[in-house]
């Protein structure tokens, strides 16, 4: 018995789309191996179905050698599979210790339980304090809490979703660290990715796929970033290309800008400053929930901030609503795409007269003009390649992709002076994410001003003239991000949260 | 075992269609309850939704549905804005009241005294007292955060008090032998709301619920205010950052909700009703909350489910005189309609599947 897990000929469909298409592939105990795809490839839906969660319309699964068909998470786990998700489902309210009891079928007593939830973490060098809240720990923390929750059922088969979107880079290394002890132990690793360097410096193989299908398998080691991503795409990659720009004047300066949390967990703005010049593409980053939305939404004019925080081109603006800084040149993409940025049950035309009425003649006195509306959504459909049966669609009909890149292309079309997004790549496949990209690029190579926040460090080592990095509310001094390494990066973002008891 | 999956689109056929499956499923219901009070269940059903239009009489009851179904309209209107932008004013009968009570409050005031102002400025008063009435729920909630649910229902019993003090005491009628209830308005030419067109029902509220139809059908689907209404309805953070800023959409709808319903108080006292009496409410800023709701909030849906909605009023009427129904059988009837459309309005973002769960 030489595979923990052998799965052939998955099948499940949805109506419209075939998630999975007869696959196939195998992993050996102790074996890390990637399950590498692009944004809808299925690999959710993979490992949906053999933690449970989704049924099978066809194909088999084995598990240790014995047939294994999981009708519910709970059958998975007593096989020995467990799974770290995504997104986390802590209670922030709750204790670390009462967070894992919640997911346990029959907790110990809590003294016995916060004793090996210490024991565990030390030994996998999760540094973790049982008695914190869920709500004052950072992204990596709660990770952890997810992850010793799971080796916590000393399970056979881990599940790994996308789990270094959250983190800082030092964070990365730790979690790779235990990987590896876990690995070594001879527990098996699924790891789901897109982040190649990463899959090539953790994984021994690596399955990838594209549409629904196996299009390939490799050992990651052996291939370089830019094979493995086209095999994921499955065409040559486009290099965006970075036109020389030269920085003009400052147009928008933020000064001693403070804001209190949003919500109760959030995050406060502190004292945050910077200078941003015509034509200069500055990158945010951190890990989410560091203040990035907080940012967005105050520089926009969502929450207005006290006077004399935020002047662009000379004129103070901390008072104006999000219409009047439209007026003025100073456009913003939310991160959240439906709900923020787009009404999801509205048409991509009500969706374009939702930010637009203010530089581009959507109304007449008021009135709405239909016409000239739908022109201008249909001028973005077609400038962003925005893959829509027309303008008449709910906004929440388009894939992921597509709605970013059709919220992206309404801000940039409308020929802003400054523009603010947020996460502008964010579960966006890799052909539209380079357009995106791309469009950011050429808006400031026209003399726009561009602040680009997002978790993705590479993407914003690739357009970023100036890197800053938020940090629990506070904005590092931006650095030219020529010459700036991995790791002084991963020091402005805060290095390693909670990591001072471990290393001391 | 039946599964309910979300429609990519919502259905234009069943935005349209649930309505009529919600008016029908309400027919073979009640007629089902009307059969167990021991009626005959088609014949119940004729008397309420046929009789008062082509039955004997029908003349006579076709006036009444105007009559009727014109404070629907007009309250149900103004109600739509507010519940297309997520702000539940529930208290519209309390609006209702204070218009009406506003406006004779004047026209009693300067009773005897004849002039072409007094009827135009009662307009105004009964719009100002619904307004004002309305803006108690819309600062609390601005202010202090509290549910205008809860406190524009409650300020409907705090307004029927105070209908009940006004018409036992300041406003009753001098030479009203004791009996309470104010003077008649019908009987004083400057304040009287009179029919327009002999028999045919038509007074200047009618009128002004026709206005309000066309008024708010602009203001929602042509004007960029009535975008960024249903915008705060849908995705309230979206609105915001389209510049939507909360505070004032409250105010607004709540405000124009309760001037509308200010208005049809007015309408109402001075013309059909006549006078300020303790029972002058009858329910129609409750009803009003169905009648939006039956017309999908939208300005001519609004106007036909009015229509609909007096004709079971006058229908009901009849049903307890012809077949001596009681008249919460009717009132249950009534509420029926709402169950059923909201039930059936899952249809319209829902598919239902039947067979296995979770696959």
């Amino acid at each position: 018995m030489s595979e923990l897990l052998k799965i052939e000929g998955l099948t499940k469909a949805y109506p419209g789309v075939v998630a999975n298409d007869g696959v196939g592939f195998s992993v050996r105990p102790g074996e890390v191996h990637a399950l590498l795809g692009e944004n809808g490839a299925g690999k959710s839906t993979l490992v949906k179905m053999i933690y449970g969660l989704v049924k099978p319309d066809a194909g088999t699964m084995h598990f240790a050698g014995a047939p294994y068909a999981p009708t519910d998470p709970r059958a998975a786990r007593a096989t020995g599979v467990a799974m770290v998700f995504q997104h986390f489902s802590l209670f922030e309210a709750l204790s670390v210790a009462e967070n894992v009891a919640l997911g346990m079928e029959n907790p110990p007593p809590m003294r016995q339980l916060s004793s090996k939830i210490r024991e565990i973490s030390q030994a996998y060098g999760l540094p973790l304090d049982p008695a914190r809240l869920v709500g004052d720990l950072s992204a990596g923390e709660r990770q952890r809490v997810e992850i010793v929750r799971c080796l916590l059922q000393d399970p056979k088969l881990l599940i790994m979703d996308e789990p270094t979107s959250v983190l800082t880079p030092q964070e990365v290394d730790i979690l790779f660290h235990t990987l590896r002890k876990l690995s070594s132990e001879g527990t098996a690793i699924l790891y789901i990715s897109h982040k190649l360097e990463e899959i090539r410096a953790l994984c021994d193989g690596a399955t990838i796929l594209r549409g629904g299908k196996v299009v390939g398998s490799c050992n990651p080691r052996e291939k370089t970033a830019r094979e493995l991503a086209e095999m994921m795409v499955g065409a040559e990659l486009k290099v965006t290309d970075r036109a020389e720009r030269s920085l003009g004047e400052v147009v928008l300066k933020v000064t001693g800008l403070s804001l209190p949390p949003m919500s109760q967990f959030g995050p406060a703005l502190k004292d945050v400053g910077f200078e941003l010049r015509a034509g200069e593409v500055m990158g945010i980053g951190g890990v989410a929930g560091n203040g990035q939305e907080e940012l967005l939404a105050t520089l926009s004019g969502e929450k207005p901030s006290a006077p004399g925080t935020v002047t662009l081109m000379g004129k103070d603006i901390s008072s104006l609503g999000p219409n009047g800084r439209r007026a003025m040149g100073l456009l913003a993409a939310p991160e959240e795409r439906l709900g923020h940025a787009a009404v999801p049950a509205m048409s991509l035309t009500e969706n374009a007269i939702l930010t637009g009425t203010m530089r581009k003649p959507l109304t007449k006195n008021g009135f709405v003009d239909q016409a000239a509306a739908k022109s201008f959504a249909d001028e973005i459909i077609a400038t962003f390649d925005v893959r829509t049966p027309g303008a008449h669609v709910a906004a929440r009909a388009l894939s992921g992709g597509n709605l970013q890149k059709y919220v992206i292309g309404r801000e940039v079309l409308q020929n802003p002076a400054v523009l603010i997004v947020n996460q502008p790549t964010w579960g966006v496949d890799a052909a539209a994410a380079a357009s995106i990209r791309q469009a950011l690029l050429d808006l400031a190579a026209k003399g726009a001003a561009v602040i680009a926040i997002s978790q993705d460090l590479d993407e914003l080592m690739e357009i970023a003239d100036n890197f800053a990095a938020l940090n629990e509310g506070r904005l590092s001094a931006p650095r030219p991000t020529q010459g700036l390494t991995i790791e002084e990066i991963g020091l402005m973002l805060g290095g390693a949260h909670g990591m001072q008891e471990a290393t001391a | 075992m039946i599964t309910l999956v979300r429609r990519p689109t919502p259905s234009k056929l069943w935005t349209y269609a649930t309505p009529i499956v919600a008016v029908i499923a309400t027919m073979i219901a009640g007629g089902i309850l009307f059969a167990v009070l021991g009626k005959h269940p088609v014949e119940a059903i004729r008397v309420i939704f046929w009789d008062p239009l082509f039955g004997a009489n029908a003349g006579y009851f076709r006036g009444q549905l105007l009559v009727k179904a014109g404070p629907l309209i007009l309250i149900a209107a103004g109600l739509a804005i507010g519940f297309r932008a997520g702000i539940w004013n529930i208290g519209a009968e309390g609006q209702y009241i204070m218009g009406a009570l506003f406006s004779a409050w004047l026209a009693l005031k300067i009773y005897p005294a004849e002039s072409h102002w007094l009827f135009p400025t009662m307009i105004v008063l009964g719009a100002l007292g619904g307004l004002l009435w309305a803006l108690i729920p819309a600062l609390l909630k601005v202010l202090f955060g509290t549910s205008e649910i809860l406190v524009s229902l409650m300020l409907v019993y705090v307004a029927e008090n105070l209908l009940a003090y006004m018409s036992f005491g300041p406003l009753k009628n001098p030479e009203g032998y004791g009996f309470p209830g104010s003077r008649n308005l019908q009987d004083y030419p400057s304040a009287y709301n009179a029919e327009l067109f002999a028999g045919t029902g038509i007074h200047w509220g009618v009128v002004t619920a026709l206005v309000a139809v066309i008024a708010t059908y602009i203001l929602m689907h042509r004007h960029i205010t009535g975008f960024r209404i249903r915008v705060a309805g849908e995705a309230p953070r979206a609105a915001r950052f389209a510049g939507v800023i909360p505070a004032r959409l409250v105010i607004f709808c709540l405000g124009l909700g309760g001037a509308f319903a200010g208005l049809a108080g007015m309408f109402e006292v001075s013309g059909p009703a006549g006078q300020v009496t303790d029972s002058f409410n009858v329910g129609y800023g409750f009803t009003a909350i169905i009648v939006a709701f039956l017309g999908r909030l939208h300005p001519i849906g609004i106007l036909l489910a009015g229509l609909l909605m007096a004709l079971t009023y006058i229908g009901g009427d009849m049903a307890q005189l012809v077949l001596g129904l009681p008249s919460a059988a009717i009132q249950v009837f009534q509420g029926m309609l709402l169950f059923f459309l909201l039930a059936f309005d899952v249809l319209t973002n829902f598919r239902i599947r039947f067979g296995r769960a979770g696959a």
